[in-house]
Parts: structure tokens; C-alpha cells; sequence
């Protein structure tokens, strides 16, 4: 049997990271559910005994069910019947089989029905199916919005809606309109109150990933009137209520079968999530933080895939004599991928780490009052979390782009046929750099961190730690690289000009995230041999690239934006 | 009401992946070269048992296997799937056993779990490919077999509608309970481990097994009494030693020989209507299509 998880010793690696100890006795709170569910683990060592075989389990139905059922599901898709969405067939079996499975609120707590397992390994979950099947990793990846209705909403909300999504039921979330795009803020549907406070929403949204799901979160405008975000909130709609039409499926490029659809929403009744008014500057902000998790988890799980398919094709395909991946022309792009994929994935366990760490610290905080320095825990792995995101959604999403390239052009004229699977990579990663906020709004989301030496502050931290006395000449390559992003955010910082410094951000973000990306690898490197070389390879690449944005930068005047302006 | 299903199922040699140190000399199967597995038709069982088990309340399902300590591993297996306990029938005595002195022991093991209402097995098991320990444990049981089971069709208290899948066809036939069940391959694949019932039964263990385990562990078992999976010995069931393992068997492999398969005629046939028009006829008659 095939599986997504044993065949990847990296993933292991991940998973048995050293601050798992701390996570999970977080999660477990001294493992007091032992008494209560037979499944909850004694200890920290059942615990990981569990996770390790809860992902196991994912492994098997993501190689020996979704992964075969991928192409069917991009072919065919899913259809609209009556303004109704029916997913492709293998769509529907590969939902049945995770639910037969039990992996639907792996996350989410025991007494709701999940299975309480900490973010990590359900992230791991996220990457393993997007590797199987992107599209699909979409459908299934929506019950992350389940979070936001357990950190939000009234306890008879969770009480109704959780155990329904532990129990398969698929969600999304309603924020895009046909004007409101990267910009939420102009969110029209409208949300109005009956004499009996009861609410019912109206308009149309548009671009809705798994609109016809069983429960999604709307955000609607809840205060006539307003035209900013403030007059937004956020509500939880229920599909039994019927009142919600499926105008089109949109036809797109790729992840062709996950439905992306119009709704109109006439007279919807809906439950209003949390306090008014904070619909988008809060829960949103949120749910958005956490899909762009769920992207990054998306975007590696693709940069897998594409190197695995281009791996196996350049050992089996011959040329000139011998299998073309003897040619260096060929194994320098089969390494670049490699690190790619790996370096990503590093900082995918990185970012999900510090969210496990304060979500934990979040849940804890509804039992009891947090003790100051729990609180200092909780505020500045929050603060990283929500610096690593945007980098981690931006870098990963990049690369998987690149991978699917690379992977075509290691398959040659074969790959651009649709026989192989990689023509679909390739078609499925290109929305990656798009959706949950572009690259260049993740851009935007990260230039604070470089201007306010956050993102400094966190690459200090990594310097600090102790690492093997025989990577000591890498990290002082990290250390010099670090200095020239610090002069190069220095020299855009003294042109005094803000569209300079929007202009020459990306690079800035850019060089910063190597570095992040390159320490993270390194500490890999000190636990397992494995990653010694992709540390090096990954240093190289680099240096040279850090080293032109650094060059781009020094020689950039202000007035320069004159020829780019158009 | 209690309803209850009991599955024979057996750890084999995974010989899908044979190499070459697959055979002993001696013409046995070397099973340390080869991983082993749950028997694959085995599984198609037990799933058709959860499948009974899903439509008759308060059904539940029991799993019995035969063969080394390691063959636990098969109950925890189908435990993750849905069974709810397992028996497993360990004694050096019954070694070497062939399907007659195999469906003898197998057949007082069943004895042991009456009354139960249906026994479900593997049509056969792919190191020995012989399909008779089914239907030899009904016989030996006294009860009504039904082979190659596909589908289903329907459960009620009155008894069992079942598709069997039949070299040229298929055909429905319905039987009152007890009755043994064999299946056939092309039934339902089994339902994939449930992430739940693994954390919760991944600590069954026999008592062989768990002799090793610390005081925590000792602990928590006598709590949960599920997690223990019994085992039987030739002597618990009451066995006539003379007829097991292999005393007990009359089959002894002579030799091994390998075959390699050649096609006999061919025929060639042209593009012309008539000579495709030829084929379909030949291809119908003999049931390859249609």
C-alpha cells in the first residue's frame, strides 16, 4: 500500500520536532481527557504515538483513494443540478472515505466531537492531501472556518455547528463580491434585522470556494449606512435553511474540482458570530490568518508533488544513452526543487508551531485566568505567528509556482500533454500566489515587520541558539546575509520616500525570508543528515539571490520610479 | 437484541510483492522474507461484517484468527475498522496445519462464541489459494454456507439476501441464520481506519503481548477490560489434539514447481466488419465481454 506520510521521512521529521513536548502538554492540559474519552492519550508519548498514527492513516486514503481519483475530478468537476453543486465522483469518495476515517475536526476539541489533535499534525494533514489532490485539499481544507466559530461564537453555536463538522459536513467562507475583492472593506450583502432580531442576508457573493457547503461563514454589511469595514459583521449560514441559489460554477484554469461559486442569497436566514461590527477587523482577520496557513500547508503539499513526479520521470526517462537526470543541466533543477519544497516546509512547521503555542494559550485563557508570563508567551508567539504567516504564504506559494514549472520542463513535450499529472500541478499551483491575499498583499502584510525590525528580531533569536560546532561557517554566512539585509532595509529607509519603500519591498520581504527559511533549515540540518545538503544547495541559491536584491537596492533612487510609472 | 458476527480472518504473507527468497527449499512459504498482512479478501469480509453491523442494532462484531502472537496485530487491525473484540488461537500444536485440521480448530473456536449468527470469512487466502476453509468450518459447524459473496443485499432478523459472483454471472440467494458467509474480492473494499477507534485500541494487546508493559499501562487495562484480546489455546477449546496442526493434516506438499504461463493459437484477424463482427460473437460466447 502506498502512503503520502511513511514515504516522507521529512514529514516525520516535522513532526517529532523538539517543541512538540511543550505543544502537546499544552493541548492536553496534564492529559486530564484520559479519564473522560477513550481515545485521549495517557501521556506525551501516547500522544505522539497517536499523532504519528492518526497521519499514517491519512497517508494511506491520500496515496490509495484521492490521489487516483485526482485526475477524474479536474476532468469532469463538479456539476451545478437545480442551483445545486454535485461534486465529481471522486470528490464524493474521497469526503466519504476521510469521514469513514474520522478525519474531519481533527483539531477541534474531544467534547465537540474532534479528535483535539494539536495544528501541527493537522497541518500535516493539509500538505499530505494537498499532495495528493489541490482541489480537493480545498473542500476539505474549508473546516478551518470551524475554528473560527470555536474561538468566537456563543456556546450553544458551537454546541449545534462543531459536532456537525467533526461529523463531515463540509464549510466555507462568504467574503468575496463582485467589487470586493482584495479589498473587503466594500462588502455590500446586506444584513437586516425582523421585528423578532432575527437576521436574513441579501445580495450576491461571488468566487466562494464549496459555496453550496453545509455551513458557511457570510460576512455582510449589518449596519446600513456604513461604507467602511466597521459596519461589517459576520454570520454563520446554514444550508438546511435553503434559501441560499448556486447561480453559476465558474469555469477556471485550475483546482478545477473544487466548485468555485455565485451565490444569491435571498432572505437567508443567519445567525449573527460574535459581536457586530466586527465581522471583518476581527473575525476575518482571523479566518484569513488561518487560511493562509491553510495555503501555505496547500503550496508545499503541490512543491511535493511536482518534484516527486519530476524525480521519478528524469530517472526513468532516457536520453543521449542515459536516464537525463545524469545530466547536471537537470540535476540542478531536481535540487533546487528539492529545496525549495523543503525549505518551505520548514517554515509551514515553524509558523504552525507558534499558532499551536497561542492557540493553546488561548483556549486555556476561557478556563482560567493566564498568568502573566503565560500571557508574555501568548502575546509574542502570537505576534510570530502573525509575522511568519504572511512570509510563509508569500514564499510558499511562490515556489510550488516554480516547482510545477520546473517539473514540466524536466518532463519536456511529454509533460505538456495532459497524460502526465503534471500539466494539472502546474494549473492547480498558479491560484496559490492569488487567493487568501496575493502575493503582493502578503508583501504589504510583512514590510511592517521589516520596517519595524520585527522580522530582525525574530532572525536575531535564531543566531542566538546553540547548533552543532559544525555548522558554525553556515550561520556565519547567516550572520553576513543578515547584515546586508540590514543595510539594504537602512539604504531604502534613508530615500525617505513611501512608494520607494512599497516598491522595494517585496525584496526586502524576499531577503528576510531566505534567511528565516535558511536558519530554519539549519536546525533541521543539526537534528537529521538528511537535510545537510538541501541546506547547502538552498545557501547557495540564496546567496546570489539575496545578493541582487541587495545590489537592486544600493543602486535605487528615488526618482527612478519615474520609468516604472505608467 | 444482540446480534452476533463473528470474522475469520488470518495474517498472510503479502505474496503480491514476492522476491526471491519468497519459497523455502523445502517448498514452504519463507514467511520472514515477507511482510506480512492482513489477507486481502479478509478485509472485503470484514467490511461486509460491518456492513450487517450497521443495519442490525445492537450487532457487534468479533474477530478470530489463528496463527502466531504476531497475528494480533490482524485484531487490532480490524479493531481500528470497526470490530469490536478479538480472540486469537495460538498453540505450537497447531502448527503446519492444513485447511482440514486449520477449519477444525477454527470451527471449535466459533463453537466457543455461540450462539452467534453469522461467521464471515475470506473467500480464500492468498498464500495458499485454496478457498476451503470456509466452507469446511461451516460443515464442520453444521450450518448453511454461502460462497463468493459480492453485495449485501438486505439483513432483517429473518436472515440474509446475499449477490454471489459467480464465474458467469451472479446470483442472489437468501439463507436463515446461523450461516457462514465466504467473500470474494470484487465485494465492497473495507472502510479505511477510523482515527478514533485506532488511539483507542491501538493498546489492545493479548496477554502474551503485554507481559512487558509498565504499571500504567497494566493500570489502564484492567480499567478498560476492551483492551485485552483473548487467546486461546489448543487446550481452552477442547481440542482433539490428533487432529491438529500436522497430525491433523493430510495434505503434504510433495513439490513446488515454478510455471511459466505461454499463450496457446492465436488467431490473427483483419480490420474487415466481418472478421471484427467474428470475434465479438467468440468474445460473447465465451463470456470474456457482456
Amino acid at each position: 500500500m502506498e502512503n503520502y506520510y511513511s514515504d516522507n521521512p521529512s514529514l516525520k521529521h516535522h513532526l517529532n520536532n523538539p517543541e512538540m513536548k511543550r505543544i502537546v502538554d499544552l493541548r492536553e492540559n496534564n492529559y486530564v481527557e484520559k479519564d473522560k474519552f477513550d481515545f485521549a492519550p495517557l501521556d506525551f508519548e501516547d500522544a505522539m504515538d497517536s499523532y504519528d498514527k492518526v497521519v499514517e492513516i491519512i497517508g494511506e486514503i491520500c496515496a490509495e483513494t484521492l490521489a487516483p481519483a485526482a485526475e477524474d475530478t479536474d476532468h469532469n468537476g463538479p456539476q451545478l443540478i437545480n442551483n445545486e453543486v454535485h461534486y465529481a465522483k471522486g470528490t464524493a469518495l474521497s469526503l466519504e472515505k476521510l469521514n469513514d476515517a474520522g478525519l474531519f475536526g481533527i483539531a477541534l476539541p474531544r467534547k465537540y466531537g474532534g479528535l483535539n489533535l494539536s495544528i501541527v499534525p493537522y497541518v500535516m494533514a493539509a500538505e499530505i492531501v494537498s499532495r495528493a489532490d489541490a482541489a480537493f485539499a480545498n473542500i476539505w481544507g474549508l473546516q478551518d472556518c470551524a475554528e473560527t466559530i470555536l474561538e468566537f461564537a456563543s456556546e450553544d453555536q458551537k454546541e449545534r455547528f462543531l459536532p456537525r463538522v467533526c461529523a463531515g459536513e463540509t464549510m466555507a467562507m462568504d467574503l468575496t463580491e463582485p467589487d470586493a475583492g482584495s479589498d473587503l472593506q466594500a462588502v455590500q450583502l446586506k444584513a437586516t434585522q425582523n421585528e423578532k432580531g432575527e437576521w436574513y442576508l441579501n445580495g450576491v457573493k461571488r468566487f466562494i470556494t464549496n459555496g453550496d457547503a453545509d455551513i458557511a461563514l457570510v460576512l455582510a454589511r449589518s449596519e446600513e449606512g456604513t461604507k467602511d469595514g466597521r459596519g461589517l459583521s459576520l454570520f454563520i449560514y446554514d444550508r438546511k435553511s435553503n434559501a441560499v441559489k448556486v447561480r453559476r460554477i465558474e469555469n477556471k484554469l485550475g483546482i478545477k474540482g473544487s466548485p468555485t461559486c455565485e451565490l444569491v442569497f435571498e432572505n437567508a436566514p443567519a445567525e449573527l458570530l460574535g459581536e457586530r461590527r466586527m465581522g471583518l477587523i476581527k473575525y476575518v482577520m482571523s479566518l484569513m490568518n488561518g487560511a493562509r496557513l491553510g495555503v501555505g500547508a496547500q503550496s508545499v503539499g503541490i512543491c511535493e508533488a511536482a518534484y516527486r513526479e519530476a524525480l521519478k520521470y528524469a530517472h526513468e526517462r532516457e536520453q543521449f544513452g542515459k536516464a537525463i537526470i545524469q545530466f547536471p543541466a537537470v540535476y540542478e533543477i531536481l535540487s533546487v526543487m528539492q529545496a525549495k519544497t523543503e525549505a518551505s516546509r520548514s517554515l509551514l512547521y515553524e509558523t504552525a508551531r507558534m499558532v499551536d503555542i497561542y492557540k493553546c494559550y488561548n483556549a486555556i485563557s476561557e478556563e482560567r485566568k493566564l498568568e502573566p508570563e503565560e500571557r508574555n508567551i501568548q502575546r509574542s508567539y502570537n505576534k510570530k505567528a502573525d509575522m511568519l504567516t504572511p512570509i510563509l504564504k508569500l514564499m510558499s506559494s511562490e515556489y510550488c509556482n516554480q516547482n510545477a514549472y520546473d517539473a514540466i520542463q524536466i518532463f519536456g513535450g511529454t509533460g505538456y500533454m495532459k497524460d502526465f499529472p503534471v500539466e494539472r500541478i502546474y494549473r492547480d499551483a498558479r491560484i496559490t500566489t492569488i487567493y487568501e491575499g496575493t502575493s503582493q498583499l502578503q508583501v504589504v502584510a510583512a514590510i511592517r515587520g521589516v520596517g519595524n525590525g520585527q522580522i530582525l528580531s525574530i532572525i536575531k533569536e535564531y543566531e542566538e541558539r546553540e547548533i552543532p560546532v559544525e555548522f558554525s561557517s553556515l550561520r556565519e554566512k547567516l550572520i553576513a546575509l543578515t547584515e546586508q539585509y540590514v543595510k539594504s532595509v537602512a539604504t531604502a529607509q534613508a530615500l525617505e520616500n513611501a512608494d520607494a519603500w512599497d516598491f522595494l519591498g517585496r525584496r526586502m520581504v524576499e531577503m528576510a525570508a531566505n534567511i528565516i527559511m535558511a536558519y530554519l533549515l539549519l536546525f533541521d540540518a543539526a537534528r537529521n543528515d538528511y537535510f545537510v545538503n538541501i541546506l547547502k544547495v538552498f545557501m547557495n541559491m540564496i546567496e546570489a539571490q539575496n545578493m541582487s536584491s541587495a545590489r537592486f537596492i544600493e543602486n535605487f533612487k528615488a526618482d527612478e520610479l519615474d520609468y516604472y510609472r505608467k | 437484541m444482540s446480534f452476533r458476527i463473528v470474522v475469520l480472518a488470518k495474517q498472510v504473507p503479502d505474496t503480491r510483492n514476492v522476491g526471491k527468497d519468497a519459497m523455502k527449499a523445502d517448498g514452504t512459504v519463507n514467511r520472514a522474507a515477507l511482510p506480512a498482512i492482513f489477507n486481502p479478501e479478509d478485509l472485503n469480509a470484514l467490511e461486509l461484517a460491518l456492513e450487517m453491523k450497521d443495519k442490525m442494532k445492537g450487532a457487534e462484531v468479533i474477530i478470530v484468527t489463528m496463527g502466531p502472537s504476531r497475528a494480533a496485530e490482524v485484531i487490532r487491525e480490524a479493531m481500528y475498522r470497526g470490530a469490536d473484540a478479538g480472540y486469537l488461537v495460538a498453540d505450537r500444536k497447531l502448527a503446519g496445519s492444513d485447511t482440514l485440521a486449520t477449519s477444525y480448530a477454527l470451527s471449535l473456536a466459533v463453537k466457543k462464541l455461540f450462539p452467534c449468527d453469522v461467521v464471515v470469512a475470506g473467500r480464500q487466502a492468498i498464500d495458499g489459494d485454496t478457498a476451503q476453509v470456509g466452507p469446511q468450518t461451516a460443515e464442520k459447524l453444521n450450518i448453511p454456507q454461502i460462497t463468493y459473496a459480492e453485495e449485501l443485499l438486505d439483513i432483517s432478523e429473518d436472515g440474509v439476501t446475499i449477490k454471489r459472483r459467480l464465474e458467469r454471472g451472479t446470483e442472489v440467494v437468501k439463507s436463515a441464520f446461523p450461516v457462514l458467509v465466504t467473500v470474494h474480492s470484487s465485494a465492497p473494499e473495507c472502510r479505511p481506519r477510523n482515527a478514533k477507534l485506532t488511539m483507542k485500541y491501538k493498546h489492545a494487546k493479548t496477554v502474551s503481548e503485554f507481559q512487558n508493559d509498565d504499571s500504567d499501562y497494566i493500570a489502564m487495562r484492567n480499567i478498560r477490560p476492551y483492551l485485552c484480546i483473548s487467546e486461546w489455546t489448543a487446550a481452552n477449546l477442547n481440542a482433539d489434539d490428533n487432529l491438529l496442526g500436522l497430525s491433523g493434516s493430510p495434505t503434504k506438499v510433495k513439490e513446488i514447481e515454478n510455471v511459466v504461463l505461454t499463450h496457446k493459437d492465436a488467431s490473427v484477424l483483419s480490420s474487415s466488419d466481418d472478421d471484427i463482427n467474428l470475434l465479438m460473437k467468440e468474445l460473447i460466447a465465451s463470456h470474456v465481454i457482456g
